[in-house]
């Protein structure tokens, strides 16, 4: 129910958005609840954007991952 | 996106993340990590995170099904709208939830007009369409979905349309499960798209009322992993604090934008669960203002006390991650996908669902 599932944009009209999941499925999408712009992502849960996902973003996450993996390293290994 | 996306599943980085799970994780005894999303469920049991935990490391689910916590009452309702002539539309999931009676496919069995949409501005469209009769909409969903409904209401629907609200928050609900003395819960898994709207204010009070690390995570197998070193290290170094690690979708405030249109369209109010009883400031309900649009009070419906729980059936264990499908006397034997006796074998996102629909047979901690 709460799967949310990213989407690029492709073309906006007023509240309503064209966006593309990929492989061609293109949908009409609400984007009341975003600021967006074409060729953004926006994480789309039962026809709404929910938000905009962007590339810096997903890059944090993989620094914070890597971070939380070194960070760990660098304590003495209690055992 | 697709080179993000290989990075999100990188098997290097899983190895690594696994391994740090497992020297921190040593000398804790038995941790018990819930967190509260059929998603979330779903991405456990598809990849198999479980059978990569150490021994003494258990993740439960809690009540994180939308459709499987929706009490009966609340589908008795929608029933009988639909006994008074008016079109109900819902999502696809709730078509064969059982009411105290029978589902909403009974009901369509039985000549009712129910019509799954996939979005509640379908809904829109089709009362739009056919003027002459009358739409109720089933709304029903966390915060993760209450904003669209708002959003419609806000908008003003057309006259032939209306709305049995029943939606459900998730911080109450983890409210309720740390106060079940014998869960035992260590630490909590927060919902990622539930944060997206609420952000993570709502959480701040479990770790500093309850000294429980929460981390919101998102869905990716990494996200589910790291999220779990993560409350695993807190419990290590003695800490409870609030991490956010699906900070590529989820902020400290949310979607401001969607919590407006919820603060306009809804009150809150005390709610019942599927099997849980009564929650306090758990459910919404839409606004005197917009009273006029609420299919209940439209249409003066009123049902008795629903039966939410068969005999024999075991959800409201499972629903709070007391037990695993397989405990239940019913899994897999008089209850299937095909002919689902309790609510968390008929959702998707219902636990027991997603164990038969991955043929779990066993399960042992």
């Amino acid at each position: 129910m709460c799967l949310a599932i990213p989407a690029r944009v492709v073309d906006i009209n007023g509240n309503k958005a064209k966006v593309d999941f990929g492989e061609g499925i293109i949908r009409e999408v609400d984007v009341t609840l975003v600021n967006v712009k074409v060729g953004e992502y926006v994480l789309v849960h039962a026809g709404y954007a929910i938000q905009v996902l962007s590339p810096d973003e997903a890059e944090e996450t993989i620094k914070l991952w890597n971070e939380l993996l070194e960070f760990e390293k660098q304590q003495p290994k209690m055992r | 996106m697709s080179i993000m996306k290989l990075k999100f599943r990188d098997s290097t980085l899983a190895k690594k993340v696994i391994d740090k799970i497992n020297d921190t994780s040593r000398e804790l005894g038995y941790v018990k990590i819930c967190h509260v999303c059929g998603t979330h469920e779903w991405a456990i049991t598809h990849y198999g995170i479980r059978s990569l935990l150490p021994k003494n490391v258990d993740v439960i689910a809690g009540p994180g099904c939308p459709v499987c916590v929706t009490p009966a009452s609340e589908i008795d309702e929608s029933i009988k709208l639909a006994e008074n002539g008016a079109v109900i539309a819902c999502y696809g999931d709730m078509l064969r939830v059982p009411g105290s009676h029978g589902s909403l496919l009974d009901a369509k069995a039985e000549g009712a007009d129910i019509r799954v949409v996939y979005s509640v501005s379908d809904v829109v469209k089709m009362a739009r369409q056919e003027p002459n009769r009358e739409f109720v909409f089933f709304a029903i969903g966390f915060e993760t979905t209450a904003p669209s409904t708002a959003i419609e209401v806000l908008r003003g629907p057309p006259k032939n349309l209306s709305f049995l609200v029943s939606h459900r928050l998730i911080p109450p609900a983890m409210e309720l499960l740390v106060g079940i003395g014998d869960l035992h819960i260590d630490g909590f898994i927060a919902p990622g798209h539930v944060s997206t709207i609420i952000g993570l204010k709502p959480y701040e009070i479990f770790p500093r009322a309850y000294r429980m690390p929460t981390v919101v995570a998102g869905f990716e197998p990494l996200d589910i992993l790291f999220a779990i070193y993560m409350i695993l290290r807190q419990i290590k170094r003695g800490e409870a604090r609030l991490e956010n690690e699906y900070m590529r979708v989820v902020s400290w405030d949310g979607n401001i934008k969607a919590q407006e249109f919820m603060n306009k369209a809804y009150n809150v109010v005390d709610g019942n669960w599927r099997g849980l009883g009564k929650l306090p400031l758990s459910a919404l309900r839409l606004s005197e203002k917009y009273s006029k649009f609420d299919a209940r009070e439209k249409f003066g419906v009123k049902v008795e006390e629903g039966k939410d729980i068969h005999p024999g059936c075991q959800c409201h264990l499972i629903m709070i991650g007391k037990i695993k499908p397989p405990e239940c006397p019913l899994y897999m034997r008089a209850c299937t996908p095909q002919r689902p006796i309790g609510a968390c074998m008929v959702s998707m996102e219902g636990t027991c669902r997603i164990w038969a629909k991955h043929q779990i047979k066993n399960y042992e901690i």
